[in-house]
């Protein structure tokens, strides 16, 4: 039996090392992602970021309990940032995610970010790739701690959720501007921690900033005129349900309050995913999202078999000679890339 | 670029409450370029073979102070077996007598380390034991 076979038959190791094969990006490792590839396209993929010490591990802890309850299963992929210097790294989101240990429905899977720098691994969705084809129902990406461009996860998940808590400063404003359009949740943890009431104010007018086309069209009831096609009401966030916006069709990233060690307010975090998940699913998002995360990874695909092609082609003398020129400032990188597409090399 | 990194489990198992050793352990493999789960204290032998399969780890490090190490090293290593996970290495960094310290090897343990053990010898214990 394949190794790919292996895993859909549900066999743990096997999906623990293919997963190891698939971040080495081994030989092997690729023909299996291939024989997974007609496998994969159901779950539902949900990213959660944030900066360093919100709780983010601990939010994905009660968030997998809580699934857990309506028999879903659930993959979680934790990423920590490796070290610029040596490449090691110590993987500590584990330590958050003890609750979940004995459950076979669970499965924790912690990776390295190895020199990527967009908060996520450069394997990281083919990780989830074969955890969906493995028939997890819920993958979990947990990002590095993230300021404000760590946001590759928005282009991975269909869901992301952004972790802020409260008593981080004035910067936070700063901070938000870029993360928050990332945001199709927000969460406040640790509201139980003085000054929740700040951030999540403050968190409510950037929000309103980051989206005012939304907020005018809610207020004035108009927006099914700009989306007749689709089925109405689409459900929409809870936390920002206003007068006037009963009738949206665009989601309205909520605000959910959370305490991750006690478990309040988890419930309500976990029903805003499915709630998201339905929503995108009805006014077409979903398959926007699948195509566009698809295709990038198709392009970047297609760009390191052409460089590879291209390496062939050409020699390593003959790309040396060009190099030497561009250092000589006799040809412009520009020029050199126009002369080894061509094939001219003298 | 593509060797393969060396993936190290840092686990602690039992009952007394005192990590440091385990992360000054984690943090030199970390400076040697492996990668290094952490998973905290208390942890059972059957949540630490669960970590071990499904992060897919070349060897574990388990701390040990308690003197409990003579009934959690070999129920660890029967956990692993039985999950199939049989490559992997299993070193000991704690307060081990040394009359025991045979009786571990026995069982399969590749290495024990007390107080004072170089961070730099384990390193290269683990790369050995590896190769």
């Amino acid at each position: 039996m394949s190794l790919a076979e292996t895993v859909l038959n549900g066999d743990r190791l096997a999906l623990a090392r293919l997963l190891t094969r698939v971040e080495n990006n081994t030989l092997d490792g690729r023909a299996a992602l291939n024989a997974l590839f007609p496998y994969t396209g159901k779950a539902h993929l949900v990213g959660i970021t944030g900066a360093p010490g919100t709780g983010k591990s601990s939010l994905v802890n009660q968030l997998a309990l809580q699934f857990r309850k309506s028999g879903k299963r659930v993959a979680i992929v934790a990423v920590d940032p490796s070290s610029p210097f040596t490449g090691g790294a110590v993987l500590g989101d584990r330590v958050r995610m003890k609750d979940l240990s004995g459950d076979n429905g669970v499965f924790i899977r912690s990776m390295a970010s190895r020199g990527s720098i967009g908060g996520l691994a450069q394997a990281t969705a083919s990780i989830a790739q074969v955890f969906d084809a493995a028939g997890y129902d819920i993958i979990m990406i947990e990002t590095v701690g993230a300021g404000q461009s760590e946001v590759d996860i928005a282009k991975l998940a269909h869901t992301t959720l952004v972790v802020e808590a409260p008593g981080l400063g004035d910067d936070i404003q700063a901070i938000k501007a870029g993360i928050l359009e990332i945001a199709d949740i927000i969460v406040v943890n640790k509201a139980d921690r003085p000054g929740v009431e700040s951030t999540e104010k403050a968190l409510k007018s950037m929000l309103d900033l980051a989206h005012p086309t939304q907020k005018i069209f809610a207020h004035h009831g108009a927006l099914t005129l700009f989306h007749p096609s689709l089925p109405s009401p689409l459900p929409r966030g809870e936390g920002r349900k206003g007068e006037g916006e009963s009738e949206t069709n665009l989601w309205l990233p909520p605000i959910q309050r959370t305490i991750a060690t006690d478990g309040k307010g988890i419930e309500d975090l976990a029903r805003q995913i499915a709630k998201h998940g339905e929503y995108l699913r009805l006014s077409g998002d979903w398959a926007v999202r699948e195509r566009a995360r698809l295709e990038a990874e198709l392009e970047a695909a297609l760009q390191s078999a052409l460089m590879n092609q291209l390496r062939e082609r050409i020699s390593e003398d003959q790309f040396d000679k060009v190099m030497d020129q561009v250092l000589a400032r006799s040809l412009s990188p520009s020029k050199a890339v126009k002369r080894l597409m061509n094939g001219r090399l003298k | 670029m593509l060797d393969k990194k060396i993936r190290v489990l840092v686990a602690k198992p039992g009952l007394d409450g005192h990590d440091r050793g385990a992360k000054v352990v984690a943090r030199a493999l970390r400076d040697s370029g492996m990668e290094v789960i952490y998973t905290g204290l208390r942890q059972t032998p059957e949540m630490i073979a669960e970590a071990a399969l499904q992060e897919d780890v070349d060897v574990v490090g388990l701390s040990i102070l308690s003197g409990a190490h003579m009934a959690l090293a070999p129920r660890i290593m029967d956990l692993l077996k039985a999950n199939g996970q049989t490559n992997v290495k299993v070193f000991i960094g704690g307060i081990v007598p040394d009359e025991d310290i045979p009786r571990l090897m026995e069982m399969g343990i590749a290495g024990v380390y007390g107080p004072g053990a170089s961070t730099e010898d384990i390193v290269k214990d683990i790369k050995n034991a590896l190769k």
